[in-house]
């Protein structure tokens, strides 16, 4: 199981607040526990102050293909807004900040892991269910996956020609992350307090 | 004594590493600091280097302490969590180290122990951030310290001729910000790309110290550019390494080429940092050879 659980408060407003947002719900696979109410109130504050250019709500949107169609739909939508907010696990948000490559795409959840089955998603991205989502620091690419050393405050000395110091055939996530953050125009968020990693977040959950 | 009050009075500031053994026999190691390195300012003690198992640097660090040089304390985030990486500053603190050079540490597979878990709990910027906190007399917990908080230079490494050149520097300055106050770079053979990295680099108007390899064989300089990170030794020097082969075997060569790229890039930094991996006796000549 994982659950998908909404960032704060603030954190959603900084996000979102006072931008055109076209909102993604992943209602997600039989796995995963999805805050409904949350983010239809979410969603409902949102349009009441009429920045929400259109939204979808569907599951199983780590689905590249399918998610291709859906997204071509609302290309309008999505083009007006300044930014796309995703309520889903990491791996919905990868794929969606994927597909929209030159939109920032923003993870309104955070994904913590529960004993059980972890679903049946077609995984082409990696979410590690952290608990403390990084996506919207570092341009939808997930540092903790994406980088074999986990780093989360960027590139460590070890790549090279592109490629990690592990594995010559993995491109350095750090240098992905950089790529992308310059495409979107979003360099500045390379300039982020330090980042302590919190391991503690699944007990929490538990509690 | 802080290798950042040498910064401050103005010096270039000259460092060397040694690599602990494999081993705790440092009799060899000791000796040859004392003969070769006294004169410099500080000797940085690496930390089981390139994931392989060693002496460990803060004993070995302890070790030069004792023997009147001044030891800067490599530390690596791949061995330890937050808790013995905080408790490691304390103690080097208990025995008068006061220079760290902090850095995330090279992956474990790289190493002779390739099926240890790599720890990777921090990492060089929030290292960095966790020694501020502990000179602040709070541990990263948020608990307070007992009696007078330590308080170290703070040194990490940059990259300056890194294929991806700005995205280190994007992260030199998350290390700026997290606190640190001086830089070592990774080997530099190419002064004119190290000169243009200077010229972003001082924005942050933390001092650099330029970092050596002294080039020992055809063979050390090929491997270099095919396997480690940031490095590339020019075609212009593997021939000049070739041209004489007893030359370079006696180190003249390597000592000649090293000395050049010093003095090429000396006026746009703030010191050099030697690797002379195994050929410590030939730093007193490469200095004298690049004018310090």
């Amino acid at each position: 199981m994982l659950i998908t659980r909404l960032k704060d408060k603030e954190t959603l407003l900084s996000l979102a607040g006072g931008k055109k947002v076209f909102i993604i719900n992943c209602h997600g696979c039989r796995e995963v526990y999805f805050p409904l109410e949350e983010a239809a109130e979410l969603q409902k504050e949102l349009e009441a102050s009429g920045s929400v250019t259109g939204s979808i709500t569907t599951d199983y949107i780590c689905n590249p293909e399918n998610m291709k169609l859906r997204l071509e739909k609302h290309k309008d939508e999505i083009g007006t807004a300044d930014a796309v907010l995703v309520l889903s696990c990491g791996v919905g948000v990868q794929t969606i900040s994927e597909y929209l490559e030159d939109k920032p795409v923003y993870a309104a959840c955070d994904t913590y892991p529960q004993p059980g089955f972890q679903g049946v998603t077609p995984l082409q991205y990696d979410c590690d269910q952290c608990g403390e989502c990084y996506l919207n620091l570092t341009g939808g690419i997930c540092p903790i996956t994406a980088c074999s050393k986990s780093l989360v405050n960027g590139q460590c000395g070890g790549s090279k020609n592109g490629k990690c110091e592990v594995d010559s055939e993995m491109e350095c996530g750090w240098e992905r992350i950089y790529r992308r953050l310059a495409q979107i125009g979003r360099l500045d968020l390379l300039k982020c307090p330090t980042q302590v990693r919190n391991f503690a977040t699944d007990k929490e959950v538990a509690e | 004594m802080k290798i950042t009050e040498a910064f401050e009075r103005g010096e270039f500031v000259v460092t060397a590493e040694v690599g602990p053994p494999k081993g705790f026999h440092i009799e060899h190691m000791l000796e040859e600091a004392k003969t070769y390195l006294s004169g410099i300012t500080a000797v940085n003690v690496t930390d089981n280097q390139s994931s392989v198992m060693r002496l460990g640097s803060l004993a070995t660090c302890k070790a030069l302490k004792d023997e009147g040089l001044t030891p800067i304390f490599q530390m690596t985030c791949r061995d330890r969590n937050r808790i013995a990486l905080e408790s490691d500053l304390l103690s080097a603190a208990l025995f008068g180290i006061e220079n760290l050079l902090l850095l995330t540490g090279d992956h474990t597979k790289l190493g002779d122990h390739p099926q240890a878990k790599p720890v990777f709990d921090l990492d060089s910027v929030s290292l960095i951030h966790a020694v501020k906190q502990l000179e602040s007399g709070v541990d990263l917990g948020g608990n307070e310290l007992v009696g007078e908080p330590p308080k170290f230079a703070k040194g990490a490494v940059v990259s300056p001729c890194s294929d991806s050149v700005d995205v280190q520097l994007a992260k030199m300055e998350r290390k700026v910000a997290a606190g640190a106050e001086y830089f070592q770079t990774q080997a530099v053979y190419e002064p004119e790309k190290f000169i243009q990295f200077m010229e972003k680099a001082k924005q942050f108007g933390k001092p650099v110290q330029l970092g050596i390899v002294i080039p020992k064989s055809v063979g050390m300089c090929r491997y270099m550019n095919e396997n480690v990170a940031g490095i590339h030794v020019p075609e212009e020097m593997i021939e000049e390494l070739k041209a004489d082969k007893e030359k370079t075997k006696a180190g003249i060569t390597g000592v000649e080429i090293a000395a050049r790229v010093i003095r090429e890039c000396k006026p746009y930094c703030q010191g050099v940092h030697i690797m002379a991996m195994g050929w410590e006796s030939k730093v007193p000549e490469l200095l004298r050879q690049a004018g310090i």
